[in-house]
């Protein structure tokens, strides 16, 4: 009756093992590494500069213990911290020749020194929260306010043009808070009025209003585009971040959406804020400026001598361009760049939208400069880059503009991106913020460690010297919980907090409580006359019931904070919520299958070794 | 070793009153403390910024204050944090105040009057979060109270849900009532601590309601105290032990785990020890004080006679 059937026990035995197995890695530690990625959207990095990296560090000596490339970069291993600083000096130097134009990322970082067939099967530590590594956690608010109202402002210019194209008189556009308002004079021309712009403008959702000679139309945005503005402009500033992070260093920054107008900001191993808020904080801007194409100014520009009025840059391919000064459009006449495809050649495209008054002036421009170059410049920190200088074809009205010819699917993205980066949809504050010192994170792991450590021994101590071999099995099984525990962590790649590690040392205090329960139902089943087996066979199977209520009640709690937490306190709720599930099973199936293994195949059993049976001579209450 | 012999049923029942009476003393004198004194709140609830700093030697409150003031920060709490070495700066936050600068002026505030400060930590919380942090808190209350009678009620009687529920909010209410009498700081953490203290103290009431039930269904001719008191002594050794570990680890965590757990585990402390109290002698009274009886786990029995009543009955 004690006996669990064979494939009962391999489960047990698989759990495990996988338990075992992906634990592993967080035995073996870290190694110091230095990591190589891009730090510009038109950049990749790929088995070049792996090569490019193994040689240079090979010329100067550095010994690494393996180079490899993934989506982040190219990472190379190194022994000690030493050789570390030494090589990402050393690479530094090589893939950033000019100091004050980063073209890669060169960060230190950490990696698992598990094994390779460890990493192979996935298997890797578990991923420490800020306040264990280290690290500046940012939480930034974005005005979606000023996105909509910065919106607004260039739809109502574009209405206002629209009615002039049309040639419909009205007595003034202007916007009152989150509403365009109309005005017009009399009823025929508000009819007229509301079917162009129904026919022209589809995000709007128009009302009437007013009476006599003062009418007027209210259009407000429609909730859809609402919504699409609104996560556009949260997309478009996570973008910027991107690629405004990429330039501090950071090996592995998170940025990642918090509800519907807020973006977390983590960079590990930061301790500059002041930089760090610095460059967030910073506002790129886009420029559209003429080429300057005069025959022989772009020589003369080479030879030092720079015209009057223009600039030297270099294109994106690599080759010089004289750009001139006088700014044609700034990035805030541009609403939108996506990528697309034209749609006679199926090139790959760049298309613009630009508000009314860009498309005036940009249709001005285009008409008189049919077959010369523009270039489009994206300026940061005082200083630009040519993200692309397309030809003029043809005199471009009606603020759409296309841009192609002669670039990727990913080119086209990129440049998409750049744009785009260039007119931040909306401005953002920074919320919340929080910077952890490194030795306060590796305080706090060894703190967390020796509390839980030392509650563990405690415990153990306890529950052997109180059941004897029953403790041992407990105790054992407490053990798997642990490592189920950590395992589970290590797998879903949770992020591991100090209220986490809290969580795992409360979740084996409270686990063990499955575990006294079955116990003292052993005891009491015992004490109430049944034989050794039968006492395990019901002292399991009547515990359970209640095991599985208390632990559902706890659960409850687990998944309240779960949901309406945030920072600590999910991390807190997510070990919690693992725990109570690891320990549901490795309180009665793991520890029953240790129980069966002792006990099931005895026949004459006399008795079980769970510490002392008390008998009283007489009950008040005797079960039947 | 065993050490709970008893030979009979411990009279809890009638000295339920008793336990009643004191009970609510504490919880009144823990409302009294709540309202008078309030509950002292982190800066993640307040918004503001905390400056941690640590100091080689032992620091000097007094010229850190004094620098600080010099600097034009008013309204400030500077004070040690877990050892004599690491000081702890609360600032309130400040419209007009640029926020995201004080963490670096403060520094330099500091390094001018009380030179040889690291920089341990900074947190700076907008008022917006902070506002958010205490709506979501009371939500995660709510839903953790009716989702615990819920299932209660489903899995046993509304009367033990309600009854459950009663005793481990007055648990909830005389942690809070100890850190407003006290003033310690009650952050984040804490909150995610007394949520786990009242999932972890209802269980305790549920294992105390699972014998109600069993003994209400398997012995006949016993009254309704009869009952109970079977159920909570047969039940107070697994209590006793259970919460014994569980504070064993708490403990451990209170003495090793440093100044960002002390609170969290101080709160499971007091939760785990007026659990136990409450779950046992104020849960099982006010189920009695409802009126359950035999009939409501003997009736749903005979409609369901030969359903599968098996698996689920402990």
């Amino acid at each position: 009756m004690n006996r669990y059937p064979l494939w009962k026990y391999l489960i047990v035995a698989l759990a495990l093992v996988i338990g075992f197995i992906y634990t592993l890695p967080n035995f073996f530690g870290e190694s110091p590494a230095v990591q190589v990625s891009s730090a510009k959207a038109t950049l990749k990095v790929d088995a070049r500069t792996l090569d490019r990296v193994t040689t240079t560090l090979k010329e100067a000596g550095v010994e690494s213990s393996g180079t490899f490339l993934d989506s982040n970069g190219v990472k190379v291993r190194l022994k000690d911290t030493d050789t570390q600083l030494k090589a990402k000096d050393l690479l530094e130097k090589q893939f950033n020749p000019d100091a004050g134009d980063p073209q890669y990322v060169v960060a230190l970082n950490l990696l698992s020194s598990s094994p390779q067939w460890l990493t192979r099967l996935g298997a890797l530590p578990m991923y420490l929260g800020l306040d264990l590594r280290g690290g500046v956690h940012f939480l930034l608010q974005v005005d979606m306010k000023g996105a909509l109202t910065k919106r607004l402002d260039s739809v109502s210019a574009d209405l206002r043009s629209l009615m002039r194209d049309k040639t419909i008189r009205h007595g003034g556009i202007g916007r009152e808070g989150e509403r365009i308002v109309i005005r017009f004079r009399d009823e025929e021309t508000r009819t007229k009025g509301r079917n162009v712009l129904e026919d022209n403008q589809p995000d709007l959702q128009l009302a009437d209003q007013g009476e006599g000679s003062d009418l007027k139309l209210i259009a407000t945005l429609k909730p859809a585009a609402l919504k699409r503005i609104q996560e556009l402009a949260i997309k478009q500033n996570m973008g910027t971040l991107h690629n405004r992070i990429n330039e501090l260093g950071v090996a592995e920054p998170v940025i990642t959406q918090q509800g519907a107008d807020r973006i977390v900001v983590q960079l590990p191993g930061v301790q500059d804020t002041a930089k760090a808020k610095d460059i967030l904080g910073r506002t790129a801007t886009l420029e559209i400026r003429m080429v300057d194409d005069t025959p022989g100014a772009l020589e003369a520009a080479m030879g030092g001598q720079v015209p009057f009025g223009a600039e030297l840059y270099v294109e994106r391919g690599g080759r010089p361009l004289l750009v001139k000064k006088q700014v044609v459009l700034t990035g805030d006449r541009l609403t939108d760049a996506q990528a697309g495809f034209d749609n006679q050649t199926q090139e790959a495209a760049v298309h613009l939208s630009l508000d009314s008054a860009g498309s005036r002036i940009f249709k001005e421009v285009t008409r008189e400069n049919v077959g010369k170059r523009m270039a489009i410049l994206l300026i940061e920190k005082g200083k630009g880059e040519v993200v692309t200088a397309p030809v003029i074809r043809t005199e471009i009205g009606g603020g759409r503009v296309q841009i192609s010819g002669s670039m990727s699917t990913m080119e086209a993205n990129d440049t998409a991106l750049l744009l785009r980066a260039g007119s931040l949809a909306a401005p953002m504050e920074i919320i919340e913020e929080r910077t952890i010192g490194p030795s306060l994170g590796a305080e706090n792991i060894t703190k967390g460690f020796h509390s839980t450590m030392w509650g563990f021994a405690a415990i153990s101590a306890f529950m052997i010297a109180y059941y004897m071999l029953f403790g041992v099995v407990s105790v054992l099984a407490l053990a798997a919980n642990l490592l189920f525990l950590i395992a589970l962590l290590s797998l879903l790649q949770a992020t591991l907090t100090l209220p986490g590690i809290a969580a795992i040392a409360l979740a084996l205090g409270m686990a063990i409580d499955s575990n006294v329960l079955i116990n003292e139902r052993i005891r009491e089943e015992l004490r109430n006359g049944s034989t050794p087996q039968a006492a395990i066979h019901t002292g399991y199977d009547r515990a359970f019931g209640t095991i599985l209520d208390s632990n559902i009640t706890t659960l409850i709690a687990g998944i309240a904070l779960l949901i309406f937490g945030s920072g600590p306190v999910r991390g807190f709720a997510v070990v919690h919520c693992l725990g109570i599930l690891t320990s549901l099973f490795s309180a009665v199936v793991v520890s029953r299958a240790l129980i069966n293994l002792i006990y099931g195949r005895r026949r004459k059993l006399e008795s079980l070794a769970i510490g002392q049976i008390w008998k009283p001579g007489n009950k008040a209450v005797q079960a039947k | 070793m065993e050490f709970f012999r008893i030979k009979n049923d411990i009279p809890f029942m009638r000295h339920a009153l008793v336990f009643n009476v004191i009970s609510l003393l504490t919880f009144l004198l823990a409302v009294f403390f709540l309202f008078s004194r309030g509950l002292h709140l982190s800066v993640e609830f307040t918004g503001g910024t905390l400056i941690e700093v640590n100091y080689t030697q032992a620091a000097n409150l007094e010229q850190i204050r004094a620098g600080l003031g010099k600097a034009g920060y008013t309204d400030i709490a500077v004070q040690n944090f877990g050892s004599s070495q690491d000081v702890m700066i609360r600032l309130p936050l400040k419209a007009e105040q640029s926020s995201t600068k004080i963490g670096e002026s403060v520094m330099a505030a500091l390094n001018a009057e009380a030179p040889g400060a690291t920089l341990r930590r900074v947190e700076f919380v907008g008022p917006q979060v902070g506002k958010e942090l205490a709506e979501n808190g009371s939500l995660a209350l709510l839903l953790v109270i009716v989702g615990i009678v819920l299932y209660l009620a489903m899995r046993f009687e509304w009367r033990f849900a309600v009854s459950a529920i009663i005793a481990n909010l007055h648990d909830v209410v005389i942690i809070l009532g100890f850190f407003a009498f006290f003033q310690w700081e009650f952050s984040l953490s804490v909150l995610a601590a007394v949520l786990a203290v009242l999932g972890y103290s209802v269980n305790e009431s549920v294992v105390v309601f699972d014998r109600v039930r069993e003994t209400f269904k398997k012995v006949r001719g016993l009254s309704t105290p009869q009952v109970l008191d079977h159920a909570i002594t047969s039940t107070i050794s697994r209590t006793i032990i259970t919460h014994g570990s569980t504070q064993l680890m708490v403990l451990s965590m209170l003495l090793f785990g440093g100044a960002t757990l002390y609170y969290f585990a101080l709160a499971l402390t007091i939760g785990i020890c007026f659990g136990i109290y409450s779950s046992v002698l104020v849960a099982s009274p006010l189920v009695m004080w409802l009126g359950v009886s035999r009939e409501h786990f003997i009736k749903p029995k005979k409609q369901i006679e030969g359903a599968n009543e098996d698996g689920a009955v402990v």
